[in-house]
């Protein structure tokens, strides 16, 4: 009989996701494949998102999950969250050095350095691309926008729920400062609200982003003092440390200065979104309910329109 | 003294709108155009110039609002 073994709550339900099927290993920490019950899950909770939001006649929107190097160097991403970021390079040299990149290659060298930044970052946030490419003088009221892509924040983790590579699906208001609160304050509410229909227990705390560095801590306070962040948080793996799978997020006018966005009246524009996030929010069904989805109660069924 | 070492670090990191000459001990350095990231550079130039470290309760637009809320804060660290 061996002695007790401290076992990690977070390799444990990975361990449980992967054999069960759901999660596929890449050998790559955050990386995953995805089985069709996992998928239909994300997919099912979407669609109850989208009947919720659809009395607000969102326009839909859709981009890449890669976005522009010259609007990302609009953006603070590269003070705040460097070790997050994701830069995209290539090969663009000619034949003399694509001879000296294999040479490297096959030699066990390292070949990366012959790379070259493309004209491409990963999106750090779903919303991020939206920002650029709504500079100008917004309609009369403001905008409403749906957003759902993949992105990318390099965070290698065991934790199933922090993946390196996830989607978020918002809801982001561009308009008056008081729309834009107005928006983050109602969706909180109604994020809370279709998170609990579907027995996610979640709580709203006034959270900060990641900030990095000696700096970072400045940047943490101020956006907790400005209380500009709020999550929604349940355990998955930790009653101690619960996660967040949802954020309701208020800008101010940082991104209608960055891009020179500005309401009808010509003022910068501010901006806020809500971001569910849609792997973590299956991954806390999964938890909650078990992994097998017909097993799950009939309330929660009913709702997520998993039929009979 | 401490003062005017402030007000220095302030011209150079802060990136403020306002001129120079306009920047009073306690003018409002966020109406000023102190924003959120460049309260961080203020403040690690701050923290170098005067070998203090600033503790989370004073990571407040508070601290950081005039030259002389800051040399108040410097002030006690350094005590």
């Amino acid at each position: 009989m061996c002695g007790a073994i401290e076992l990690d709550p977070y390799k444990l339900y990975q361990e449980d996701l992967v054999n069960s099927g759901l999660l596929i290993p890449s050998g790559v920490r955050g990386v995953y494949g995805r089985s069709g019950r996992f998928e239909e899950i994300i997919t099912r909770f979407e669609a109850l998102v989208t009947r919720h939001a659809a009395p607000m006649k969102a326009e839909v929107v859709c981009f890449p999950p890669i976005f522009s190097r010259a609007h990302y160097c609009e953006i603070n991403h590269i003070h705040n969250f460097p070790d997050l970021m994701g830069s995209v390079h290539s090969f663009m040299g000619k034949d003399p050095e694509h001879a000296e990149m294999i040479r490297k290659f096959e030699g066990g060298e390292d070949w990366t350095r012959d790379l070259e930044p493309s004209e491409v970052m990963m999106i750090p946030a779903a919303c991020y691309p939206l920002y650029p490419a709504s500079t100008g003088t917004l309609p009369e009221g403001g905008r409403l926008v749906d957003l759902q892509g993949y992105v990318f924040r390099h965070e290698p983790s065991d934790d199933p729920a922090r993946m390196q590579i996830f989607r978020q699906r918002e809801f982001v208001r561009l308009g008056t400062a008081g729309q834009a609160l107005a928006h983050r304050d109602e969706w909180l509410e109604r994020g809370k609200g279709i998170l609990h229909s579907v027995g996610l227990p979640v709580e709203s705390v006034v959270a900060n982003d990641p900030f990095f560095g000696r700096g970072g801590r400045m940047a943490k306070a101020t956006q907790r003092e400005q209380v500009l962040k709020f999550e929604l948080v349940i355990p998955i793996c930790s009653e101690e440390k619960p996660t967040a799978i949802t954020s309701c997020n208020l800008h101010l006018d940082y991104f209608g200065h960055a891009f020179d966005i500005r309401t009808a009246d010509g003022q910068p524009a501010h901006t806020a979104c809500i971001g569910f996030g849609l792997e973590r929010i299956a991954l806390a069904l999964f938890k909650v309910h078990g992994l097998d989805p017909a097993t799950w109660p009939v309330a929660v069924r009913k709702v997520l329109e998993l039929g009979a | 003294m401490i003062v005017e070492q402030i007000r220095d670090i302030v011209i150079q990191h802060a990136r403020l709108s306002s001129k120079p000459e306009e920047l009073g001990p306690t003018s409002d350095l966020y109406t000023a155009g102190l924003t959120s990231l460049t309260t961080v550079h203020l403040m690690l130039a701050l923290e170098d110039h005067f070998s203090v470290e600033f503790p989370d309760k004073m990571l407040s637009r508070k601290t950081f609002e005039s030259i002389q809320s800051i040399s108040e804060a410097i002030s006690e660290l350094q005590s």
